[in-house]
């Protein structure tokens, strides 16, 4: 792939980026969350189509124009998301799309040809499965194996694995590795995609690093370590981020329960059950949680805000234990989530603007149940006015404002709540730099009257420059806490790769 | 008006005009209070189903609640003699009763709601037989509680008393549905209820009282259409009332989705319906044909609304 250029409504997804693999090679491909990867590899299958750039295959270009030239031309990908169907059996799946039938009009399937070929292959990989298994009974890893056997069955001559081993044992992963090996021995061209960078080191033949869309820089077997694929990564010179006075009402690393306003006590999640998380913000302090995607900090703050499933463990606001188990019970004791999923969970899009404002908190405008409309729509326009949020009036359905003015408006409905614990989860994802200047402020100005700030993001940027500490989570728990003198994109990103 | 319920009110009335056209009989004042008593016992269902429609679940046990309730209604009254008050407030709170239970298993268990009520369809309906001994029921001259029958058969200043209860039902509703807490916790929930969740609503609560209100309206037009029919065959008593009432909702403007209605779209598409049925009984259409007409019209509304709407959005955009 030479000179691939991407661009998104808003953003360039990539910026004439190169990007190559010889057969019987492993390449490993780096890069925060949002460098570009997945992006790159969805135009590679034929999801997406570059703007601009080519790709070739044995020197020949080709075009994608969808997953379908992509499977021609022996390309082969295994989703981070799995994408197998539970309900089937094995074979079915590895058959799914391009089922072996009878000859004949009613093109009846020919469930032996299947089983057998997938036999076959799960064989070559060590899997033992049936292939008359239903798929939903099977582990993760055996999913892994089964998703690699329908993209051997198509005679994959590349192979595309996007973070294969976020949900494997270490002993699962062992036996992936060698089956990768394996492959590669036998000409296989594979790409590697992964968090883990352990396992780039020992996997891989070459890495290819993605920042920002572009590429970064590429190493070699030799010259492969953690703390230089993590400095392309990273690709800045060590500074502190933007100066900002310490202000005095929080002592840097000051945990004592005296100050904390939230405490999370050894709080096991549904996601990692295996986990204890511990963690304290205090009053006027803005926690940053950086991580990987699938770290678990949404788990975290879901578990907090009752939205999730809490296996073990207990919250305490201001030192008192709550018992919280629906968003509810959250809200009733101050403690407010700004979720990641702003259209799915965050506002209610057909809905108007003054609608979405007022709900969490409609009771105080109402009497015996009925609304009093002149003082909701007070309320509404007051907050909408202090949020800036561009909208031609109160009433237009929330589905209409952009992704940074809807976020406004989900700031909004908790702004009269006055709370007391305020959760961002992604808060200024697609939101453009004018309202993520705005939303940085807002949350600023929470801290400062007395709410305990959780901020959990991606951006490292936002994450070192709003935050006044830093926890960081790595597959389920917090590997640190920086302060913010220790605070850079680097320190972070050490912490957050394993 | 919104855009929807003005669509189903010119609907309506170019029906009534087709109809009074075509046979003066339409507007005589016996013919049109019939069809007021008609439209008032299946518009105060049609209410209930809707306000479980707009919560995006669905209510099919309304047909046989109609059935069961009116049976015991009569037994209550004719076999065991119960003081028409007590028996009249024992089958609504029966009907809140059925619908609490529909709601609990629905918001609590989250069985699906077509499941739910689908068996509350079949259950209730047996049930009915069976109390009744598969035999019809009546109220006989109904001696001591004539008051009770005359909100079924009785009228004000020529007004027909189920007609007005309806109203009063109807105006409760678009209070409570479009002024209060309650109902913008309904629409909220239809609309998304997970963001509805995680803005504190008590997602449950909402979703169960409707159906308690659904089963509740379906207990009073029991009482009435038992009073109005004076003879109640277990086995047929109410048969599709439930989909009289969800074609009533959705004709109004209800999206099987949830989260879309006005208690004035199910009203005017309830009165649709009747027009409708009274359109094949005054042109000597065959009255074999009453569902085909109405199943016919309703299509061409559909059809017509996706067009229309369709070219609608098109321009706005």
């Amino acid at each position: 792939m030479s000179a691939i250029s991407k661009r998104f409504p808003g953003v360039v997804a990539l910026d004439r980026v190169d990007f190559g693999v010889a057969t019987g090679e492993i390449v490993g491909l780096v890069g925060e969350n949002g460098a570009g990867k997945s992006t790159l590899m969805k135009i590679l299958t034929g999801i997406h189509r570059a703007d601009s750039g080519e790709i070739s295959i044995a020197g020949v270009p080709v075009a994608m124009h969808g997953p379908a030239d992509a499977a021609r031309h022996g390309i082969g990908i295994i989703h981070q998301e799995l994408e197998v169907i539970d309900t089937v059996d094995v074979a079915g799946n590895v058959f799914l799309g391009r089922e072996a039938h009878w000859a004949g009009p009613l093109r009846l399937l020919d469930h032996r040809r299947m089983e057998s070929e997938t036999e076959r292959q799960l064989a070559r990989i060590g899997a033992q499965v049936s292939p008359r298994t239903v798929v939903g009974r099977l582990s993760t890893a055996q999913k892994q194996f089964v998703a690699i056997a329908r993209a051997l069955s198509m005679n994959a001559r590349l192979l595309v694995l996007d973070e294969p081993t976020a949900s494997l044992g270490s002993s699962e992963a062992g036996r992936l590795f060698a089956v990768l090996l394996e492959l590669r021995k036998a000409g296989t061209a594979i790409v590697y995609i992964s968090h883990r960078l352990r396992e780039i080191e020992a996997l891989a033949d070459r890495a290819v690093v993605l920042r920002d869309g572009r590429n970064a820089g590429a190493l070699q077997r030799g010259e492969l370590t953690r703390d230089r694929l993590v400095q392309l990564m990273v690709g800045r010179a060590i500074d502190s981020g933007p100066s900002r006075p310490v202000r005095p009402n929080v002592a840097a690393g000051d945990a004592s329960a005296a100050v904390a306003r939230l405490q999370v006590d050894r709080v096991r999640t549904g996601r990692y059950p295996a986990v204890e998380v511990s963690l304290t913000v205090n009053r006027g302090e803005v926690l940053g949680v950086a991580g990987l995607i699938g770290a678990g900090r949404s788990e975290l703050a879901e578990a907090i805000c009752g939205v999730g499933t809490r296996v073990s463990g207990r919250v305490l606001l201001d030192g008192e234990p709550l018992a919280i188990g629906s968003p509810r019970d959250a809200i009733g004791a101050g403690i407010c989530l700004v979720p990641e999923d702003r259209r799915g969970r965050g506002v209610i899009g057909a809905m108007s603007l003054r609608e979405n404002i007022t709900l969490p908190a409609l009771g105080a405008h109402a009497r015996l149940g009925l609304v009093k409309r002149a003082s909701e729509a007070g309320a509404a326009a007051a907050i909408a006015t202090t949020l800036t949020v561009k909208a031609s009036s109160i009433e237009v359905a929330a589905a209409t404002l952009s992704g940074g003015n809807q976020q406004k408006v989900v700031l909004g409905k908790w702004l009269a709540l006055q709370p007391r614990v305020i959760i961002f989860d992604e808060p200024t994802q697609g939101v453009d730099v004018g309202a993520k200047a705005e939303i940085h402020r807002l949350i600023r100005q929470l801290a400062d009257r007395g709410a305990a700030v959780m901020m959990i993001s991606s951006d490292l940027d936002e994450i070192v420059a709003e935050s006044d500490r830093v926890a960081v989570m790595h597959e389920g728990r917090i590997t640190g806490v920086l302060d913010r003198s220790a605070c850079t994109p680097e320190s972070i990103m050490l912490l957050a790769v394993a | 008006m919104s855009r929807k319920e003005i669509g189903v009110f010119l609907l309506l009335v170019a029906l009534c005009a087709i109809v009074a056209a075509a046979s003066p009989q339409f507007l005589s004042a016996a013919n049109l209070q019939n069809v007021g008593r008609l439209v008032g016992t299946y518009g105060i269902f049609s209410i209930g189903v809707g306000i479980v429609i707009i919560t995006g679940g669905i209510d099919l046990s309304v047909g046989s609640i109609c059935a069961l309730l009116g049976v015991l209604l009569s037994m209550m009254l004719v076999e065991w003699g119960w003081p028409a008050p007590v028996a009249l407030a024992a089958v609504v709170a029966l009907g809140g009763g059925l619908g609490a239970a529909h709601g609990l298993l629905v918001a609590r268990l989250r069985l699906q709601p077509f499941i739910v009520t689908l068996c509350g369809l079949l259950l209730y309906r047996g049930a009915a037989r069976y109390v009744a001994g598969d035999s019809t029921k009546g109220f006989g001259t109904g001696e001591g509680f004539e008051w009770a029958r005359a909100l079924a058969s009785g009228s004000v200043a020529g007004v027909p008393m189920p007609f007005v209860v309806m109203c009063v039902v109807a105006f409760l509703a678009w209070v409570l549905l479009h002024r209060s807490v309650y109902g913008r916790h309904l629409f909220a929930i239809g609309h998304n209820a997970e963001a509805a969740r995680y803005s504190g609503v008590d997602t449950r609560a909402v979703i169960a009282w409707a159906y308690v209100l659904s089963g509740i309206l379906a207990a009073v037009s029991a009482i009435l259409i038992a009073f109005y029919t004076n003879s109640i065959s277990p086995a047929s008593h109410g048969n599709f009332y439930e989909l009289y009432a969800i074609a009533a909702a959705v004709v109004g403007g209800c999206s099987l989705r949830g989260g879309e209605g006005s208690v004035l779209g199910i009203v005017m598409g309830a009165a649709l319906l009747q027009v409708l049925r009274n359109l094949v009984n005054l042109l000597d259409i065959p009255g074999s044909l009453d569902f085909a007409v109405m199943g016919a019209v309703i299509l061409i509304g559909a059809i017509a609304d996706q067009l229309f709407g369709r070219r609608l959005r098109r321009g706005a955009g």
